[in-house]
């Protein structure tokens, strides 16, 4: 379970996000949607405790990342938006070193790779360099990297950007699947992608969260994309109005 | 532990996938066998003059200790302060254009076993290289008959002063994400580190007896006199720990700032 509460981060003059707060549940799969510069990346960034937040707290299975980062991120699989990989190694290798740093033994290592590379689609580029794999191929071994410890908490930052559409629907029938038991938050630009495969959308606009619900209530009367176009301009207005205020004071 | 290990195994594999360790061992010691050349033909010559003008006490003052090996120990340090910067300089930076810092900084290993790991496997090549280096010393005990303890202080002296400016390089590589600025930063900073004893020479009082300890030559030429003293064992050891523990502090702050 995650709760991110009142979380601001302050890129020295730029405030990336300010007060965002939202729960996800195990057995949820959270979508967090929002247009380019929005914040998602900054706010999985703080949730895995790869930076420190300028405020708030995010809570992983009751473990306070910046109190008890270790207890979270040993819970935690995250797939950044950019493939974290070492061009010079080649795709097993690779997932080797990144379980064994996840704290995995020698065994567990040998049966999680079979899976990750069954699942991820990575039969043919084993023995290939990372450096030399096609985007499609590199997110797929950023993935197999996030999923090999088998993690009760998945923070994937647009999982399915570059892949091949067969690969698309077999990597989202398989967060589908890992989702019924773990926490999964997912940023995505695909709306129908969150349609298929989330449980609860929070949007967020310029660094605040101006949307978060269930998916079925969102979607009851309106499609996602009225819904999404609708929470971001509403706030850019409200954004606008609040920013006259504050000059009318001043 | 085995965190430092995985990290460390990570890092040499990367050294040698690529031809940089190759190149870098080549350059070290085509350099230093150039030296070495140099300071024997430059031996045997004097030797023959003395030997021809028949003066057994100038040539008994001849030894190829003072000569040969410390001389080519000194210009080996020299050559160091050089290659060092070029095996710290991707350490961290590369790490951070490439994203792999993301996976690291958010597996489940503390800061210190990163830091750790990255310099074990440096320190791996490092060694490598002074340990190939000895092969000049062992030419010398072949064809010559040196002073052993003192080739054994000088080659420990030497590779004592790897360590420390490896450990040098990796905190000023910590800094930064951009190879370029973490290779000079360490050179400069290696480099005055080197030179700083011209500066106690110049100065009196209490700022020169400190700044005579704070000189890596200083504690460098009591080995290079084959004596093994554990105060300058501590010296290093003390960069070396101070490198090890800043570069663990700088890589910290930048994730919690
Ligand atoms: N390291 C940084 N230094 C300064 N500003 C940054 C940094 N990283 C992100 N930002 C800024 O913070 C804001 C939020 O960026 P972020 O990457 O979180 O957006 P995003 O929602 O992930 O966007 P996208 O959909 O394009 O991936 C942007 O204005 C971005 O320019
Ligand atoms: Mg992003």
């Amino acid at each position: 379970m995650i709760e991110v509460a009142k979380l601001s981060k302050r890129y020295g003059d730029l405030s990336a996000i300010r007060d965002v707060s939202f729960t996800a549940q195990p057995g949820q799969i959270l979508g967090f949607l929002g247009p380019n510069g929005a914040g998602k990346t900054t706010t999985m960034r703080i949730i895995t405790g790869f930076m420190p937040a300028t405020s708030g707290t995010v809570r992983v299975d009751g473990f306070d990342v910046f109190e008890q980062s270790a207890e979270v991120r040993r819970r935690i699989g995250y797939l950044p938006e950019n493939p974290p990989l070492y061009n010079d190694m080649a795709a097993v290798p690779y997932l080797r070193f990144a379980a064994k740093l996840k704290g995995m033994g020698r065994s567990a290592i040998e049966d999680a790779l079979e899976r990750v590379v069954q699942t991820c689609g990575l039969g043919g580029v084993q023995s290939r360099l990372l450096g030399h794999l096609s985007k499609g191929f590199r997110q797929r071994v950023g993935l197999a990297q996030a999923l090999i410890h088998d993690p009760p908490v998945l923070i994937l930052d647009e999982p399915t950007i570059g892949l091949d559409p067969r690969q698309i629907i077999e990597i989202r029938s398989l967060i589908r699947t890992l989702g019924t038991q773990r926490t999964v938050v997912l940023s995505t630009h695909i709306l129908p992608e969150v349609s298929q495969v989330c449980d609860k959308v929070v949007i967020i606009n310029e660094g605040r969260v101006v949307l978060e619900d269930q998916l079925t209530n969102l979607t009851r009367t309106r499609s996602l994309e009225e819904v999404f176009i609708e929470a971001i301009s509403r706030d850019t207005v409200d954004g606008a109005r609040a920013a006259t205020a504050a000059e009318e004071e001043a | 532990m085995r965190n430092v290990l995985t990290i460390a195994g990570r890092e040499i594999r990367s050294y040698f996938a690529s031809p940089v360790a190759y190149v870098l061992i080549a350059a070290y010691l085509a350099l230093a066998g150039y030296f070495f050349y140099a300071l024997i033909t430059a031996f045997n010559t004097s030797l023959q003059i003395y030997s021809m003008m028949r003066n057994p006490e100038m040539l008994s003052r001849f030894n190829l200790n003072e000569m040969v090996i410390v001389p080519l120990l000194h210009n080996m340090a020299v050559l160091l302060i050089f290659i060092v910067p070029a095996i710290t300089m991707r350490m961290f930076p590369e790490e951070k254009r490439s994203g792999t810092y993301e996976l690291l900084l958010t597996s489940p290993v503390r800061v210190g076993e990163i830091v750790l790991g990255k310099f074990a496997g440096g320190l791996v090549l490092v060694l490598l290289m002074v340990g190939l280096s000895s092969f000049f010393g062992v030419l010398l005990l072949l064809y010559g008959n040196p002073e052993v303890p003192l080739m054994v202080a000088g080659y420990l002296g030497l590779a004592l002063m790897a360590m420390a400016f490896l450990a040098i390089g990796t905190l000023i590589s910590s800094f930064t994400d951009n190879v370029v600025i973490a290779y000079v930063g360490a050179l400069f900073a290696l480099l005055v580190l080197y030179t700083i004893g011209w500066l106690g020479e110049t100065i009196q009082g209490a700022g020169a007896a400190v700044i005579k300890y704070a000189s890596i030559t200083e504690h460098f030429q009591t080995l290079l006199k084959g004596i093994i003293d554990t105060r300058d064992l501590a010296y290093f050891v003390t960069v070396l720990v101070i490198g090890i523990f800043l570069t663990q502090r700088s890589v910290e702050s930048v994730r919690w700032r």
